[in-house]
């Protein structure tokens, strides 16, 4: 499937590609389409597993355990093999992009749940305390104190699960999604020029995920003055 | 002996030692003191070549420090440090610490080695903590451990930078009394200090830092109780008061 | 009732699962053996070279760390190929995910080097230890110690994306379950077997490296 024309002296031929860009950049849309709504609707399960997390009823906090150690100790291909194949057993049938999607979601709330858990209670309960001797109310103190400290801890851990999202999205090419990676192999399986067209999508991940960690670094230099 | 001669050292453009002259004869102790930054730890740095001169000469019983000839591994042998810092080795226990160095550096035999360490460690109180891990000791525990490290590897002379400028006010009595006893031994040292009443009682020579030269030096009831220098006089007084 | 194409899960299979186990375990084994080993060289590298040559290293690196594993496995063994060497899928998988190993354990062991500063490193030369001996006996040991929960978290990430070596052919777990479901037409079992399969390896692991995290954390 993958190797064809072999020849003692490859000749690379690149006009097909450049000819394609068109067909490849809306893949790597897709792809930044895919993690970001994986991020978004991850970080908003993440926040509610993590509040159950740390409750005290044993009832609550299973849930989001059970999901934090699958997530965590399983690959992210069997996840998406999940949602494809396996979902099908109860009559649920998922195109190739929700069920990446739905995979990427679930191993980033996973993730996002620890690092919101462990961003929380590393900002030390005298803080409550000190802002609420200030006269503030609890809202407040959320507001001005907690979150704006636990929002500067998981910043970086939130952009290193962003470029993981994008690279493992890659594995869309699995089951036949049409972003970067899926894209890629379609087209070359058209032209036969393997090489090329994934030498040309690897620079795009690798500018993709470059440009991310550069804005968001530009970013947090904008927005956390101070330490940390 | 150790003979320092006309010794010039930079870093960059900062030139921190500007011709350091200082004997130590064997059976002497020698305090330094002086400001912060004024180059005493480069100083000794020098003596034990962690770090190189650019003018001048130190010389080791016999032995120029920083010739080229010179094995710097095997003159380290004979000059024991203490730092500020005891940089304590945190995966290995209090007898570990001590008997590594004289097991592969001086080659002794695992037996020796432990023999030697068990020896200094009783020395300075620690025979108690042989299977400790340091990280479980206090502060002046750990210093004293850092002695006996040094003492084990049997040098010549000692060099103390300021070892006990990190320890709280209660375990720097500890300490002081190690170099006290060591004193007594008959070993050769020089100290960097800030205690004062410390370097006066047990000195046979004192000398004042001030950027980069001896300023002021002699016997303690000079240098520190009748100063000729207005710098030095400046110096004591902020300190002692 | 007509003939079925399907036949079931059977014992018959377990021989062909435990082969798809069995290539899992060894070329995540392989990979996480040889590269730790180059990542230990790169880290010590890094951690000692100069800022240009580091942060050439670096970029170099970097590459391997930003473009998908499975982009990486198709254009190596594809690049092989097509010069006219094809290897076969357990040599190729085993070199890409290898170095792709490297390139995370190189920045590991580069952290466990610089944790050990350099008045630790000074204190050893000082009782006459020569270079190699503070290396060997000092740098070593209390560097590796500090990042031995990032290791084993590195190594946990290799045992699953190992999985990804089954797109060049390779017949680890999750490719001999692929055929077992094209056979049998019970995705969901297999599947959930699969995960069972992970799941019992990567999580008492990664439960002993919290274990340990939390100990070095006292
Ligand atoms: N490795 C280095 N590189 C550059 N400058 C250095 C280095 N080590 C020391 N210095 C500078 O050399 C000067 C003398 O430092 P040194 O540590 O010898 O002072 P000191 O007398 O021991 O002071 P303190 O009492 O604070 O320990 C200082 O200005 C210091 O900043
Ligand atoms: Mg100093």
């Amino acid at each position: 499937m993958l190797c064809e024309g072999v020849s003692m002296e490859y000749q690379f031929h690149w006009n097909i590609v450049f000819n394609k860009m068109p067909q490849l950049l809306n893949g790597a849309f897709v792809t930044l389409h895919v993690s970001v709504l994986a991020m978004l609707i991850g970080i908003a399960i993440a926040v509610l597993l993590a509040i159950g997390k740390m409750s005290d009823s044993k009832a609550i906090s299973f849930i989001p355990t059970v999901w934090v150690e699958i997530a965590r100790n399983t690959p992210a291909l069997f996840q998406i093999y999940m949602a494809y194949f396996g979902l099908g057993a109860f009559g649920i049938h998922l195109s190739p992009y929700v069920a990446v999607l739905s995979a990427l979601i679930f191993v980033n709330a996973g993730y996002l749940t620890e690092t919101f858990r462990g961003g929380f209670q590393a900002i030390p309960k005298t803080q409550y305390s000190a802002s609420k001797s200030l006269g503030m109310s609890s809202v407040q103190v959320y507001r001005y104190i907690i979150l704006p400290q636990m929002f500067r801890r998981i910043y970086h851990p939130l952009t290193n699960q962003f470029v993981w999202s994008i690279l493992m999205s890659s594995l869309g090419i699995l089951v036949g999604m049409n972003e970067l990676s899926g894209e890629t192999q379609r087209l070359q399986s058209l032209s036969f020029r393997t090489l090329e067209f994934f030498i040309v999508a690897a620079i795009m991940y690798y500018v993709i995920t470059k440009f991310v960690l550069l804005s968001t670094s530009l970013v947090s230099k904008r927005i956390f003055k101070g330490d940390i | 002996m150790i003979q320092i001669q006309d010794v010039h050292k930079s870093f960059g453009d900062l030139e921190v030692l500007k011709g350091v002259d200082l004997d130590v004869d064997k059976g002497e102790v020698v305090s330094i003191i002086g400001g912060s930054g004024s180059g005493k730890s480069t100083l000794l740095y020098c003596i034990n070549a962690i770090e190189d001169i650019q003018q001048g000469r130190i010389v080791v019983d016999e032995i120029d420090v920083h010739a080229k000839a010179t094995n710097q591994n095997k003159l380290r042998q004979k000059l024991g440090m203490v730092f500020q810092q005891w940089n304590s080795f945190p995966h290995l226990t209090v007898l570990e610490n001590t008997s590594l160095a004289p097991q592969i550096v001086l080659k002794k035999s695992k037996k020796e080695a432990i023999e030697l360490a068990k020896y200094e460690l009783n020395h300075v109180g620690l025979g108690d903590k042989f299977d400790v891990y340091p990280t479980r000791m206090s502060g002046g525990q750990q210093q004293r451990l850092a002695i006996a490290r040094a003492l084990a590897m049997r040098p010549d002379y000692m060099l103390f930078d300021e070892v006990t400028s990190a320890l709280d006010p209660e375990l720097v009595g500890e300490v002081l009394d190690t170099l006290r006893m060591l004193r007594d031994d008959g070993m050769t040292m020089i100290c960097v200090t800030h205690e004062i009443g410390f370097a006066r009682e047990v000195s046979d020579k004192v000398a004042f830092f001030h950027q980069g030269i001896i300023e002021e030096m002699g016997p303690p009831e000079h240098v520190i109780s009748n100063p000729q220098k207005e710098t030095t006089q400046k110096f004591l007084s902020k300190v002692l008061h | 009732m007509g003939i079925s194409f399907f036949t079931p899960l059977s014992w018959n299979d377990s021989g062909f699962i435990l082969t798809g186990v069995l290539n899992t375990i060894y070329i995540s084994v392989l990979a996480i053996v040889v590269g730790t080993i180059l990542g230990l060289i790169v880290g010590f590298l890094r951690a000692e070279a100069n800022r240009f040559v580091n942060s050439l290293m670096g970029s170099v690196l970097d590459i391997l760390r930003s473009v998908p594993l499975i982009i990486q496995l198709i254009l190596f063994s594809t690049y092989i190929g097509a010069m006219g060497h094809p290897l076969n899928p357990f040599v190729s998988g085993s070199i890409v995910l290898s170095l792709y190993t490297m390139a995370f354990m190189g920045e590991v062991f580069r952290g466990g080097f610089e944790s050990v500063q350099k008045p630790m490193i000074v204190t050893a030369r000082s009782l006459g230890m020569s270079y190699w001996q503070a290396l060997r006996y000092i740098r070593l040991p209390i560097g590796l110690r500090a990042v031995f929960p990032s290791w084993l978290g590195v190594a946990l990430s290799v045992i699953k994306d190992s999985a990804l070596v089954s797109v060049i052919g390779y017949m680890e777990l999750l490719r001999t379950s692929e055929q077992l479901i094209s056979r049998t037409q019970q995705p969901l079992e297999i599947l959930i077997g699969v995960g069972i399969f992970y799941f019992i390896i990567s999580y008492p692991l990664s439960l002993y490296g919290k274990y340990m995290e939390r100990k070095m954390a006292i």
